[in-house]
């Protein structure tokens, strides 16, 4: 089971966050946790919607970025925001992703709103094996 | 990293500090500024240092604070011909930027009102996670406000002609073209014109304070009279539009620079020779998105307009709500400045770092020509903010740029800790100060506690020079995202 961890020493305007995961899988699937409960309190998002990702990248910590940059396109662009998140992650060149979002439109009534993120940066971007498990770093521009 | 002073409020990090500099590093604080600041500032400005085609030095502004890639408060200077261009020195949120509006009211018209025209403000200018605007466009017509800008806005009815000679580049900045944007880009921002967005965003009522007035002559040729007069200030960019150009770039850079033969200390630094196709193509497309912004707070500017007209009952001519000015502080432009006596053109990075041009600079109206260009210092909804002018020094010594905020000194998550946003709230409401916002978190990270202290940032900015004090401004009603 992944967790992350908010780092108050870097970057403090922003939002720099660690995550761990058992496995590539759990990792990014936390990761996408990180990102929901970063814009919204999760329990105020009814899970009506279900949206497939499919993203393809060089480097793990490319698809890493690519992936939570379509968390907050689809945040922009749809108003949906997905707490929920079952992720495949294929390391191979290049590495492919597939998920199955589960999440809602972001009621303004019932929907607790936290941040509004703009964008992933590239600023201490990491995805690293650990000896058990997966460990990213990534830094959110708020 | 060996920090030393060459002047006051002046430091030089020198380039033997890190292989690879090819300037020094300059950082314009007091000792207690200073030693605010974080590692990040000293890390990053010293990285902005190695980039390719760096003129003069790396620059560090007084509210200086850890970014990604520049520092915030960060000011880098490329040769236009050999230099490079980078999203990270921009900012993904390309021209966020502040307005400031007059009004002839004054704060006992405006108190018994006030919490009428937070809620009226709040309702009409939408803010927060998830926010879509009024002003719903179709694709062609997203289109011409990425090349028209806050001239757009006025031609559809959403503000007034003098707006325009009060906004940096007449609220449109040359060279957009939006075949350099993503379909993407279009998705995530076309419906979200004249809204404010979140984190430090917001729109504000403020009062001139007692005393609040440092340069009468200079005060009066920007609309303000005396003190007791209610000002309109705006904070914010090109929302989803922007963040997406910036995302896109910055992932294309990330990929292309080896190619040019660049390496980065920060991988968020990545960039393209500014006259190569793509250093071309990401300028096309962020001067769309810099357009954008303009016609963002061009259509809030409108909004205010319409509720102060209906709440006070009045045309908002008659009740004097004009720009005083709109500055960019998120921004690569295309500027000449003297190096070493030489007149050379330069892409002038400013990220978190307001424009600050002198009396007889180039894109002055004629308002502003002997004065100076103002410059708007946004700080917390707590402490207040500041008008000055930009002054000659400023073109010598920071290529006509200054401090753009507080400057932050404490993370997000250390200011939720240690405040509640609803207690905030109510204490600054007992302080005479109405706050509505879409976030209570978002309330608690914005703090002042989380912040410098604005009026030594303004001090040391006028002691340089690279600015001068005009007017203290008060909040008495914050709308925040």
């Amino acid at each position: 089971m992944g967790r992350h961890t908010v780092l108050e020493a870097i970057a403090v305007a922003d939002c720099a966050i660690e995550i761990e995961g058992d496995d590539l899988d759990d990792l990014f699937a936390t990761a996408a946790g990180a990102v929901a409960e970063l814009m919204v309190n999760p329990i105020t998002v009814p899970l009506a919607v279900e949206r497939r990702v499919t993203l393809a990248a060089p480097a793990l910590d490319l698809l890493l970025f690519d992936w939570l940059s379509e968390l907050i396109y689809l945040k922009d662009s749809e108003q949906l925001v997905f707490p929920q998140a079952r992720v495949r992650v294929r390391p191979d060149s290049p590495c492919r992703l597939q998920a199955c979002l589960s999440g809602g439109v972001i009621d303004r009534e019932r929907t607790e709103l936290r941040a509004d993120p703009k964008a992933v940066t590239l600023h201490q971007l990491t995805v690293e094996p650990l000896a058990r498990g997966w460990r990213a770093r990534v830094v959110i521009d708020i | 990293m060996n920090t030393l002073p060459v002047g006051d409020c002046v430091w030089e990090i020198p380039p033997s500090e890190k292989p690879g500099m090819l300037v020094p590093a300059r950082i314009y604080a007091s000792e207690a500024l200073l030693s605010r600041m974080d590692a990040g500032v000293f890390e990053q400005v010293t990285n902005v240092a190695c980039l390719p085609g760096i003129v003069r030095a790396a620059l560090c502004m007084p509210d200086g604070h850890w970014g990604y890639g520049f520092p915030i408060g960060g000011v880098a200077a490329f040769r236009a011909d050999d230099g490079v261009i980078s999203p990270g020195g921009i900012g993904f949120d390309i021209n966020c930027g502040m307005r400031l509006l007059r009004t002839s009211l004054t704060e006992p018209e405006v108190r018994p009102k006030l919490r009428e025209l937070v809620d009226s403000l709040f309702a009409a200018v939408p803010s927060g996670v998830g926010a879509t605007g009024l002003v719903h466009l179709s694709d062609a017509e997203f289109r011409e406000v990425m090349c028209q800008g806050a001239r757009w806005c006025v031609k559809h009815g959403y503000g007034w002609a003098d707006d325009l000679d009060a906004t940096e580049g007449g609220g449109c900045l040359p060279g957009a073209d939006p075949e350099r944007v993503s379909q993407r880009a279009v998705a995530r921002g076309r419906d979200q014109l004249g809204t404010l967005g979140s984190g430090n965003h917001y729109l504000e009522i403020q009062v001139v304070p007692p005393g609040g007035i440092h340069d009468a002559r200079v005060a009066r040729a920007c609309g303000i009279e005396a003190p007791g007069q209610i000002m309109i200030m705006l904070h914010c960019g090109s929302r989803g539009f922007g963040h997406q150009i910036g995302t896109d770039y910055l992932r294309k850079f990330d990929q292309s620079m080896s190619a040019y033969g660049i390496r980065v200390r920060d991988r968020e630094l990545a960039c393209a020779p500014f006259r190569s196709e793509e250093g071309q193509a990401y300028f096309a497309a962020m001067n769309a998105a810099a357009n954008t912004a303009f016609a963002n707070r061009q259509v809030i500017t409108h909004r205010v307009r319409e509720v102060m007209g209906q709440i006070f009952g009045r045309d908002p001519r008659e009740l004097g709500l004009s720009v005083v000015y709109d500055v960019c502080h998120n921004t690569a432009k295309l500027e000449r400045h003297v190096i070493a006596g030489e007149s050379i053109e330069l892409v002038v990075h400013r990220k978190g770092a307001t424009r600050s041009f002198g009396p007889g600079a180039a894109d002055l109206p004629a308002a502003y020509a002997s004065i100076g260009q103002p410059v708007i210092i946004g700080g917390s909804m707590e402490t207040g903010s500041a008008l000055l002018v930009g002054t000659a020094h400023a073109m010598e010594e920071t290529f006509g740029s200054t401090a753009h905020g507080a400057g932050r000194a404490m993370s997000r998550a250390q200011a939720k800790r240690l405040v509640r946003g609803d207690a905030l709230m109510r204490a600054l409401e007992e302080r005479g100060i109405l706050v509505r916002a879409a976030s209570r978190s978002g309330v608690a990270e914005e703090a002042a506690l989380a912040y410098k202290d604005l009026d030594e940032v303004v001090d040391v900015v006028d002691r340089l020079d690279i600015a001068r004090k005009v007017a203290s401004l008060r909040p008495i009603g914050n709308i925040k995202g």
